[in-house]
């Protein structure tokens, strides 16, 4: 098991946002998360990543063999939890190369590995900018610094490309995309499926799940997991919305 | 109030012309109240290192040759192609500078190696820019002068290389004063670069560094002009710049101070010819107990002169900054431009800075803006950053540089950006490792 989260409680400036969510992701597997707004999907990646001010009140999550909560923000990371953001945070005054080189030399020192030198660093950078159709003079300017939001999302792809999480969570990555980013964002994933490599996917739309073939479907509502299935149940939530699950579990 | 301090003993050895220069410093300086909290422009920066007056009682003194070449690392910038002249609190050291092959029609002396000739260029200019009277400390200054640098470049003359100005302080055995005086008249259409460094050896300091520069730019004349505060922790500074600029000058000046004990900085700016342009920007950085103040004033008296003035400092530990930055726009300083923005990063709860823009327009058809702003570092960029597997200390120090990389980005010296970026992220981060990605 990659993540394993049982009865996870979690709240945002102590309202209880996630009441009781349980999750197994598996080494290989593509787990989309689906629901209505407010239920939650968005605060689970947040709690995964250990922003500030999102705390996990009761339940466990286990990464591999580690009490994720327990770690810190930076822990995670170089433990391979790699979150694309919704909202990618615009920080001017600092560039894009100096950020991504300080944060695969993070990665590498966890590792025991020596850092990358410059040459292969910027050629590593230059073939995944061409993956995701940015454009190198980006690399330059300050992190989504007066990107587009299509440019965000990208730079979001870019960077879980070089990076190369073992765990990548997804949060409404595809939101505000036109046809031809969503398709540079699911060739990046795409081309890191492995056996080892793990995905969850937080969207609103079943559009993203035709070229991102999930293994399993969630619906969150109401601050858990309400049904679980194949691809057919984004499907099925495409034609009938989420009204009917909601009365359901009701 | 400070007696003591008031006492001052003029200068028995200087030439008649100087002597008369330090009667008039002196004429003001004895008619001077000492600041009190009470002082308008001294509200926020205590003299209290000066009060007792013990710095006064003996003048900084060249130490020997061989100390003198101990401090030469503290006295370059590597990389820098510069005619130099080297200050030992306050007493040139020739043996540190190298003004050789200077060109035809531009002349950069001592005030104390100065031909009658220079002399007399000098002395239609010195003290012709500063106001004494509004500045007690430029009066202060004049009284003590001894020796300077002066700077002439002749008409339609572009200097070659930048010229380098250091004030060096090694501690004395008794805490001492030490004059420093520069004057730079630009002719019509000449152009130069002009670093003003202040630095210190790497001991405990006992000097007072006082200081006036006047920069003197007449019609279509060009100066890029930087000046760099990097002295050790109690190194007292009390300085200014004040800039004449006649028709369509352009200044660029760049500012940057670390922390002391005392630092303060007038910078005073007056457009006295149609269509100049000035660019003021600068940079604080005080840290653990120190205090760094910038008061800044820009005189719009013509139509047609544009300033853009941007300010940014990060006040770190139990450090204070002050940031006066007032614009004065006359009433017929028509069609004027003038823009004033000063940012301010807290990095702890004890940090405080006191700023206050000023803006007073008497004139009817100008644009002006001005705005200040005091944050702390932002939490989301934090946390984006460390998501990326970046520990929080090297992340707030990206942050922390990141918010002056911008201005540090517009200085037009390659060298001086190489020299600079080391200092300043060392001084974000004490530890070297954390800050190699911005290096």
């Amino acid at each position: 098991m990659i993540l394993s989260i049982r009865d996870l409680h979690a709240s945002v400036n102590d309202k209880p946002i996630l009441k009781g969510l349980s999750l197994d992701v598996k080494p290989g597997e593509v787990h989309a998360i689906m629901g209505p707004n407010g239920s939650g999907k968005s605060t689970l990646g947040h709690v995964l990543s250990g922003r500030p001010g999102y705390e996990a009140t009761s339940g466990t999550v286990r990464y591999l063999d580690k009490d994720l909560l327990e770690l810190d923000t930076e822990e995670r990371a170089r433990e391979g939890v790699f979150l694309a953001f919704q909202y990618p945070v615009e920080i001017p005054g600092v560039s894009n190369m100096e950020f991504l080189k300080a944060s695969l030399d993070a990665l590498h020192e966890h590792r025991g590995q020596a850092p990358m030198d410059a040459v292969s660093f910027m050629k590593k950078v230059r073939e995944i900018c061409k993956t995701v159709d940015l454009d190198q003079a980006f690399l330059k300017r300050g992190v989504n610094e007066g990107f587009s939001g299509g440019e965000k999302k990208r730079n979001e792809v870019m960077q879980m490309l070089l990076l190369e999480p073992k765990l990548a969570i997804l949060d409404e990555t595809d939101s505000g995309l036109d046809i031809d980013a969503l398709q540079v964002v699911a060739k990046g994933v795409n081309s890191l499926r492995s056996p080892e490599r793990s995905f969850i996917l937080v969207t609103h739309y079943q559009r993203l799940l035709d070229y991102i073939v999930p293994d399993y479907v969630h619906v969150l509502a109401g601050g858990k997991i309400v049904k679980s299935g194949d691809k057919s149940l984004a499907l099925e939530l495409e034609e009938k919305g989420y009204g009917w699950l909601e009365s359901e579990v009701a | 109030m400070s007696q003591a301090f008031m006492q001052v003993q003029l200068p028995q050895q200087n030439p008649d012309w100087l002597e008369k220069i330090n009667a008039a410093g002196n004429a003001v300086w004895r008619n001077t109240t000492w600041p009190t909290r009470k002082t308008e422009h001294w509200k926020y920066t205590a003299l209290r290192p000066l009060e007792q007056g013990g710095h006064l009682q003996n003048t900084g003194v060249l130490p020997s040759l061989d100390a003198q070449r101990a401090l030469r690392e503290h006295a370059q910038i590597a990389g820098l192609e510069a005619y130099r002249l080297v200050f030992v609190n306050g007493c040139y050291s020739a043996a540190l500078s190298q003004v050789a092959g200077l060109p035809q029609g531009v002349d950069l002396v001592t005030f104390a190696e100065a031909s009658p000739a220079q002399l007399a260029q000098l002395q239609n200019h010195l003290g012709r820019v500063v106001e004494n009277d509004r500045h007690m400390f430029a009066a202060f200054n004049s009284q003590l002068l001894e020796n300077g640098v002066f700077l002439r470049v002749g008409k339609n003359i572009t200097l070659d290389k930048p010229v380098h100005v250091v004030a060096l302080t090694a501690p004395q055995a008794e805490a001492f004063q030490a004059p420093h005086r520069l004057l730079v008249v630009l002719e019509p259409n000449a152009a130069a670069t002009v670093i003003e460094q202040f630095a210190s050896d790497a001991q405990p300091q006992n000097g007072f560094v006082h200081n006036v520069t006047e920069l003197c730019l007449l019609e279509g004349a060009r100066c890029e002009h930087y000046r760099l505060h990097l002295e050790e922790q109690q190194t007292l500074h009390v300085g200014g710049v004040h800039a004449s600029l006649q028709r369509n000058a352009q200044l660029q000046s760049f500012h940057l101070a670390l922390g002391s004990e005392l630092k303060r900085i007038d910078i005073v700016i007056n457009h006295d010819g149609e269509g100049a342009d000035c660019k003021l920007n600068g940079v604080y950085l005080p840290r653990l107990n120190q205090h760094v103040d910038y008061h800044t004033c820009v005189e719009h008296r013509v139509p047609r002169c544009t300033t853009s003035e941007n300010f940014r400092g990060i006040i770190a530990d139990s450090a204070r900054a002050v940031f006066n930055g007032r614009i004065h726009i006359h009433p017929q300083a028509q069609k004027t431009l003038a823009q004033l923005s000063n940012k301010n990063l807290l990095t702890s709860d004890k940090a405080e800075v006191d700023t206050k823009p000023e803006l007073e327009i008497y004139a009817d058809d100008v644009q002006c803006s001005h705005g200040a702003t005091v944050a702390q570092l932002d939490a989301t960029a934090l946390h984006y950053l460390r998501t990326r597997g970046v520990s929080r200390e090297e992340a707030e120090a990206m942050l922390s540089f990141g918010f002056i990389n911008e201005l540090v980005n517009a200085i037009e010296q390659p060298a001086l950006v190489e020299y600079l970026r080391p200092v300043l992220t060392q001084w974000f981060a004490r530890d070297p490792a954390l800050v190699r990605h911005l290096i």
